[in-house]
């Protein structure tokens, strides 16, 4: 993904990362929006179910999207 | 029942809801900090009169997302409401939710309903949520979950009078149940349910999801819930998973019925705008040097004023008390020992609380988490991580405050490793010895005009240290083995204008925790310093006045000039004088002498004493007197070898002694009290004093 682009999350590759992006917000189904990343690239921030947050590439990387 | 009773009551959220706000809101100044027992997470608890009879125990929780914790801080609240025989299990809960955000902050009140906990619902910036075109039908609300709803603004107070009348009035738990077992955890949920007599179904599913986090549990019983869990397929990773997936499901369907107009306004935000800006490339790292350049200038700045002010009351104190108290050895531990030993303490005071007034203002404003963001992938390249930046930064000024600072860092195995390098960090303690020995031995003269010798040596000194603290980080990185993994799921808040009175309970509140807790252990060991500095087999402690006047005798000197003599000479037999002595073969390497050796004793206190202590042994009388003291070191004469004592080669090796070696009894305290015991201080202690050693030893070899 790049910065400024939206997309459906359909599911993890990690699962103990996962159980903490699901109680954050990050559901299968719900739309996720790659917003802009650090100045090195790592972490990025997101927006998903109305907020922001901030995620290692790692824990990005760990969602897996509909395309 | 004296008509006030008591009831607890706890406030749980997730970070960033208003928790604090809401908090200070209701206990006002009538706060407490503990320790929740066995972890080094703060309890807060406060008191708040709900009304004229009735007087509640309020407990501020960790922020947290959901019963699992992430950090070891969060384990407390999963403890705490799964253990109904438990001291602070509450009667009442208020689980503070951020309107604008509400889908996020309901995921924990679901499960404590299924707790069967009398659950109230505090809806915080209700106000917001509305400028941003989303509107809550709080009936609907009320209805669906089955639990009271109060609408509050934890930043000006509106609701909070309701809310303190609906926590005195009887509160049922919600009849709501939101998980439900499936046909494979069932049996497993009865079993345990049973054999531990549960009130609830969710209880005995906590019991098996995490009985390794629930303290109150005996060892046994903890191995044997494992036991079971795993015998019987018991997958924690995927039910966890499956339960998250299955509140939000509810919560999405809650959410639908009572949000009356959702805006669509979409992913854009102010923030944004701001966040382009601080985030930038080169403006954000600009604007990140700049505030903490401001942060290292208030803290050495003005927060000198009142430290010369502390130190100056004490000095005086102590001069008083001589006059007033009648002569003996407990008068004279009171006034030499126990009076500097508490000013000792008191002067780290301004240091933390403006380094924490700084902190404070950047956590509310939101900029904190950008300074993670912008720093984390620096700083994972050392093991350390984002947050580590601000606490190794304010090393710098005080080791003190900086170790307190590390709290904001999760994860357990960053922050170990940030406390752990800190005190390499050359802070302001360490500049007195600096200043004495660089003008001692480094040739004042100017380096293409400008420069400064002199200050070059020193701006060396602290790159070496901090230097020294990442290769430490590194290295530290491969022995730390801890469980959990490193994560950065960090929400990234909008940006807010801090609320002052949180700013200023921060500060009261971290003074409190350092003075009362590091507090007692510095003292105790600054008075086992000072009797062995004054104390020595009593013969020739005795004889100390006799024997000096008997050197003297005929020569023409004051008698201020003998007092100092004799000082030099009680110093000089005292036990801190021999342990001095004892050392000389040990530091000998290092080019000291037995004279070097005591100051080393004497200034493990911290660093600053070392000057005090050289001015005592060389009787020089006042420490104050620098240009004295570089007079008299420069004419001490080494027996060895005929030449003067402090060579370039002894002043470096000393130099970079002080630079890595850990001489700093407060530190250790603080580190004691952060990593709750004995064992981090120790390595620690013992890591340093072994890196000065031999740098210092090679320094000296090498230049000899």
């Amino acid at each position: 993904m790049t910065p400024g682009e939206t997309a459906v999350i359909s599911g993890f590759s990690d699962d103990q990362i996962s159980v903490k992006l699901l109680e954050m917000g990050f559901l299968p189904g719900t739309a996720v929006r790659f917003n802009f990343t650090a100045p090195l690239g790592d972490p990025v921030c997101v927006s998903v179910s109305g907020y922001d947050l901030s995620l290692r590439l790692e824990e990005a990387s760990s969602i897996m999207i509909l395309n | 029942m004296n008509g006030d009773p008591k009831i607890t009551v706890a406030l749980t959220g997730k970070p960033n809801s208003g928790k604090s706000s809401l908090f200070n809101r209701l206990t006002g100044l009538n706060q407490k900090i503990g320790n929740f027992p066995g972890v080094t997470v703060d309890k807060r608890t406060g008191i708040c009169q709900l009304d004229d009879h009735t007087s509640a125990e309020i407990i501020d929780l960790p922020g947290t997302y959901s019963l699992y914790p992430r950090t070891l801080d969060e384990k407390v609240v999963a403890e705490v409401f799964t253990d109904p025989k438990g001291k602070f299990y509450p009667d009442k809960v208020v689980l503070v939710a951020d309107a604008t955000n509400l889908k996020n902050c309901l995921l924990l009140l679901t499960q404590l309903i299924d707790l069967r906990l009398p659950t109230v619902l505090a809806l915080n910036m209700v106000d917001l949520a509305a400028k941003s075109g989303q509107s809550i039908d709080i009936k609907k609300l009320e209805e669906q979950l089955d639990v009271p709803v109060v609408m509050i603004n934890a930043r000006n107070g509106t609701g909070i009078e309701k809310l303190r009348n609906i926590l005195v009035g009887p509160i049922k738990p919600s009849a709501k149940t939101i998980y439900k077992s499936d046909n494979e955890t069932r049996p497993l949920i009865d079993a345990i349910k049973s054999k531990y007599n549960l009130t609830s179904d969710y209880e005995a599913y906590q019991f098996l999801q995490q009985a390794e986090n629930l303290m109150f549990l005996s060892k046994e019983d903890r191995e044997y819930i494992r036991a079971y869990a795993k015998q019987n397929n018991f997958f924690v990773h995927k039910y966890q998973g499956a339960e998250t997936v299955m509140r939000y499901g509810f919560i999405q369907d809650l959410l639908n019925k009572v949000i009356l107009r959702s805006s669509n306004e979409g992913w854009k935000r102010i923030s944004y705008g701001i966040d382009r800006v601080l985030t930038h490339k080169v403006f954000g790292y600009i604007i990140f040097f700049l505030i903490l350049f401001l942060i290292f200038q208030s803290i050495f700045a003005w927060a000198q004023i009142p430290m010369d002010f502390i130190d100056s009351t004490f000095a005086q104190l102590s001069n008083k008390l001589d006059e007033v108290f009648p002569a003996g050895p407990f008068f004279e531990l009171v006034s030499h020992g126990i009076v500097p030993g508490v000013g000792g303490i008191l002067i780290f005071i301004p240091q933390i609380a403006i380094l924490f007034a700084f902190i404070s203002v950047l956590e509310e404003t939101g900029y904190m988490s950008r300074v993670v963001f912008l720093m984390d992938k620096i700083m994972r390249k050392f093991g350390l991580s984002g947050k580590s930046v601000v606490p190794l930064m304010s090393g710098w000024a005080c080791a003190i405050p900086a170790i307190m600072a590390t709290r904001t860092i999760e994860n357990w195995k960053d922050r170990l490793i940030t406390i752990f390098v800190t005190p390499l960090m050359s802070c302001s303690a360490r500049l007195p010895v600096f200043t004495i020995l660089v003008a001692l031995i480094i040739p004042d003269y100017k380096v293409l005009g400008f420069f400064n010798y002199q200050g070059l040596v020193l701006m060396g000194l602290y790159l070496l240290g901090f230097l020294a603290a990442l290769f430490s980080a590194i290295v530290l990185k491969f022995f730390v083995k801890v469980k959990e993994r490193s994560y950065l799921i960090m929400e990234m808040p909008t940006y807010k204008m801090p609320k002052w009175s949180n700013v200023g309970l921060q500060i009261v509140e971290k003074t409190k925790t350092f003075v009362f807790q590091a507090g007692k252990t510095i003292l105790a060991i600054s008075i086992i310093l000072y009797v062995l500095a004054s104390y020595g087999p009593a013969d020739e402690m005795n004889a100390a006045k006799e024997t000096v006047r008997k050197e003297v005798e005929g020569q023409n000197i004051s008698e201020q000039q003998i007092q100092d003599k004799i000082a030099a000479y009680k110093l000089e037999h005292s036990y801190a004088g021999q342990l001095g002595k004892v050392l000389e073969p040990m530091i000998k390497p290092l080019g000291y002498d037995w004279k070097i050796g005591i100051a080393l004793v004497t200034s493990f206190a911290a660093r600053e004493v070392f000057v005090g202590t050289i001015a005592t042994i060389y009787s020089i009388g006042s420490a104050e007197d620098q240009p004295t003291i570089k007079q008299r070191l420069r004419s001490e004469v080494n027996p060895d070898t005929g030449g003067p004592r402090y060579t370039m080669a002894v002043g470096l090796s000393l130099l970079v002694f002080y630079t890595f070696a850990m001489q700093c009894v407060s530190t250790l305290a603080v580190v004691k009290r952060e990593t709750k015991g004995w064992k981090w201080p120790m390595i620690q202690l013992a890591y340093m004093t072994t890196l000065a050693y031999l740098s210092a030893f090679a320094i000296f070899q090498l230049l000899r």
